[in-house]
């Protein structure tokens, strides 16, 4: 246990300027080294992780070999474009727009995602809006499973709990989105000999919030081992615009609103980094209770939360593995 | 071992460990010994109330009723 007593924000606090050289340096190190490729695609939705890693990009490497993609869909919030392109013209790429809705449509997923729903709520319809909530953790002493949200037209809402089979069809239908994405992503990288930069921040990946082969696959992470409290930090000084800075962090990937902390989380960000770090720091659970007026016991259901996302989405993390190792091959 | 703990097990051990029951007691956690995960626990619900004909409420959702071979047990028996 470390001897940390009192336990604030600014222990995150970070050297900004110093931070973006190191990791602009080391994208132009890994580009040309290990990558071999000549600039960086990165998707970006308006929201503070891809348009930090945009500005990194293009200090990086420069406006003229990043390009900033915008791949919005029909549940997409109506502001995702408008914040994606702010951040693309601030940072002066090249931007491309491909609406996915129509890749989606043919692959079946708006179909199979309704499908889905009725399973648990019968009257469902395409007019209606929906997302999937999880139980806080920090109030919850047994297990945590999903629940569907969906609102009619008229903005009645229906609640009901997931059981497997429609769970596992929501969540599959789901992952089309960050899959298609990632199709298009390498499409542009390929055409351009281009690499892919990921936009997890520290939580994200530490946590396995994300698809597989969908936003989980790039080339290069260049947030990846930032708690988002210092992504923020960041994104004031490479001058992402305060609009985006001042952005509630959302999912944008249902129909119906929905809050990173209602889905996966389960606290807000910065409450969550700073037991992130006092769980990696072995800060003793009263002292972060005190820090954020929470009991040492929610603070432990937060820790115990942490260790079992990190179990549960190790696989997330694996590369596919070999029955008998090929050693040849030297990653 | 009961008819109602054997029909447990059975589902246990054929579809977490794939027929592999070494190291599973009745007392066994089977989140301390990373045998079900959250999707797990949707499977369990799922096939206890199917087999046993139950509705699992949000509130019995805990450790207590569903994280051992004993907990099922007992938790099927205040059930039915």
């Amino acid at each position: 246990m470390a001897n940390t007593d009192v336990l604030t924000m600014d222990i995150l606090d970070l050297d900004a300027p110093r931070e973006v050289d190191q990791i602009c340096a080391q994208l132009r190190e890994l580009l040309s080294k290990q990558l071999k490729r000549r600039g960086l695609v990165v998707a970006v939705s308006g929201g503070i992780d891809s348009s930090v890693t945009l500005a990194l990009a293009t200090r990086a490497v420069g406006a003229e070999r990043v390009i900033a993609l915008m791949m919005p869909e029909k549940h997409s919030a109506e502001e995702t474009l408008h914040f994606s392109n702010l951040i693309a013209d601030t940072c002066k790429v090249a931007k491309v727009h491909e609406d996915i809705s129509e890749i989606l449509k043919a692959l079946g997923f708006y179909r199979r995602y309704d499908d889905a729903v009725r399973l648990v709520i019968p009257e469902y319809t395409e007019n209606w809006k929906s997302k999937i909530v999880t139980p806080n953790v920090v109030d919850n002493t047994g297990f945590s499973l999903f629940s569907i949200v969906a609102q009619d037209p008229e903005g009645n809402e229906v609640k009901k709990r997931l059981p497997l089979k429609a769970y596992l069809e929501i969540v599959a239908a789901t992952n089309f989105k960050q899959r298609v994405r990632k199709t298009l992503e390498y499409y542009h990288a390929d055409r351009l000999n281009f690499a892919v930069a990921g936009t997890p921040n520290r939580l994200e990946y530490d946590q396995g919030f994300f698809v597989k082969l969908g936003d989980g696959a790039a080339d290069v992470k260049p947030i990846a081992h930032l708690y988002k409290s210092q992504v923020y930090q960041l994104a004031a000084h490479l001058g992402v615009p305060e609009e985006i800075r001042k952005r509630p962090p959302t999912t944008d990937t249902y129909s119906l609103a929905q809050g990173q902390d209602e889905f996966y989380f389960s606290l807000p960000y910065d409450k969550l980094d700073l037991c992130l770090y006092a769980k990696n720091n072995g800060i003793d659970t009263h002292v972060v209770a005190e820090a954020l007026g929470l009991t040492a016991e929610q603070i432990q259901r937060v820790f115990d939360d942490i260790d079992t996302k990190r179990a549960t989405t190790r696989y997330l993390h694996l590369p596919p593995l070999l029955v008998s190792p090929v050693t040849e091959i030297k990653i | 071992m009961s008819d109602n703990k054997t029909l447990i097990k059975d589902f246990i051990v054929e579809n977490f460990l794939f027929g592999n029951a070494d190291g599973l007691e009745d007392g066994t956690s089977f989140l301390e010994e990373g045998i079900i995960d959250s999707t797990g626990v949707l499977e369990l619900v799922g096939f206890l109330e199917e087999e046993f004909g139950i509705s699992v409420e949000d509130e019995e959702l805990v450790p207590e009723n569903l994280d051992s071979l004993n907990n099922l047990e007992a938790y099927i028996k205040r059930k039915m």
